[in-house]
């Protein structure tokens, strides 16, 4: 069943989404969600998902700040009140 | 105890000290392995060490020869173990920095005679990468060891600091390392997965995305080599992202116990905490977590002693990773 969640968004993706640091979702999974701000922000699209729908390599997606990709990826779930954030890849060392 | 013949050869053999009484459930016990014990205060004098050795048997460097020049990317530490591995041996060294790391980076960088480089602090770390890259291709004649993909990196925790640990603590069940070059979580994770399939193997970043506000896109975001080359993604069983007020909370509890650490201590602390706090009803648990420097390079933070919303405000903008 879809829920609100709020999604907060990196610098790199604010312009995109009309200078909003965070957009509140209607999603029942994490690739709802992804799909939902590509619909709403046209200008994500490329940049969050592949062509073939799969996660982008250099978007690090967390549900409560739990990395999606080592939980179940696109069909993680996100409940009411879930926070996702998005981030880009980036080094450390 | 016997002498040493040159600082260099303290590097490593780091101790593991229990901290269990920081535990939020009393079925996990923790340990924290003090990388601020080696030379140069961090867990990267091993990288830095291994990666020169192997340029050297590889004929890239030439001890004694006069006029040798390296370049590196780093945020700090590894800037600074090369900087002290290279003044011993000789070398000139040029580290490329971002703007925005703490000020005691910059200054443990000079102590040793390296010369810094500065690329843009909206960048991060990624920025200092595609600098010394582009930098580097210019200049043939300079040795660019790149941390993000020697292999010595990950090797040398899988030959050194992965069986340190195994010794110390042979009941460890979960392994957690702050996620930088993946160096450390590679050559420990697969070290450890090895001896045990079950040990579970936790990274923790910060949330620096946020504050990097250089990139044009996505498509500027960066993924070390190694990560990928040594399967990263199959070998991890957590990634968890640990804001800098939390990093600043699990500094002061460290404290609490005596343990002076960094900023990505706290950050690698506050995840061995929810792996604790997750663990199955009945289970127990020994959580081995890297504490990848000390407190030092982290005093002008006030992290300690300052309104806990000023400090974590101010690392926000700071790269400590």
């Amino acid at each position: 069943m879809a829920v609100a969640v709020d999604v907060r968004l990196p610098t790199v993706l604010r312009s995109q989404a009309g200078g909003q640091s965070i957009v509140t979702v209607k999603a029942s999974t994490i690739g709802d969600v992804l799909r939902e701000l590509v619909s709403e922000f046209p200008g994500m699209s490329g940049q969050l998902l592949n062509d073939d729908g799969s996660l982008h390599r250099f978007v690090n997606v967390y549900v409560n700040d739990d990395d999606v990709r080592y939980l179940e990826s696109l069909e993680t779930p996100v409940r009411e009140g879930d926070e996702v954030s998005l981030l880009p890849a980036v080094a450390g060392g | 105890m016997a002498s040493h013949r040159s600082i260099l050869d303290l590097v490593g053999n780091t101790p593991l000290v229990e901290v269990s009484e920081l535990s939020p459930n009393p079925a996990a016990r923790l340990f924290v392995k003090l990388e601020g014990q080696n030379p140069s205060g961090s867990v990267k004098d091993r990288v830095a060490l291994a990666m020169v050795e192997d340029a050297e048997k590889a004929g890239l460097l030439r001890p004694g020869e006069p006029g040798q020049v390296l370049i590196e990317p780093s945020s700090g530490n590894t800037g600074i173990g090369l900087a002290l591995v290279c003044r011993v041996k000789g070398y000139h060294l040029k580290v490329v920095l971002p703007s925005n790391v703490s000020p005691e980076r910059r200054q443990l960088l000079e102590v040793w005679g390296a010369e810094i480089i500065e690329s843009p602090g909206g960048e991060g770390s990624n920025g200092a990468v595609r600098m010394a890259r582009d930098i580097a291709a210019g200049h043939a004649e300079w040795v660019f060891l790149y941390q993000y993909a020697n292999p010595a990196n990950p090797r040398v925790h899988y030959e050194q600091t992965g069986p340190e640990i195994w010794r110390d603590c042979p009941e460890v069940t979960h392994f957690v390392a702050g996620l930088g070059t993946s160096g450390t979580l590679l050559g420990i994770g697969r070290y450890l997965k090895e001896r045990n399939p079950s040990v579970q193997i936790w990274a923790v970043e910060p949330p620096a995305g946020e504050i990097v506000d250089g990139l044009r896109s996505l498509d500027d975001g960066f993924i070390p080599p190694i990560f990928d080359e040594l399967g990263g993604a199959a070998l991890l069983d957590r990634k968890t992202v640990v804001r800098p007020r939390e990093s600043v909370e699990w500094v002061r509890r460290l404290a609490d116990s005596g343990v002076f650490a960094g900023l990505s201590s706290g950050a690698a602390m506050a995840g061995a905490a929810r792996c604790a706090a997750q663990l199955p009803p009945g289970a127990q648990a020994a959580i081995v977590v890297v504490c990848a420097d000390a407190g030092w390079k982290y005093l002008s933070s006030g992290a300690w002693t300052g309104d806990i919303d000023e400090v974590a405000e101010r690392a926000r903008s700071t790269i400590y990773f």
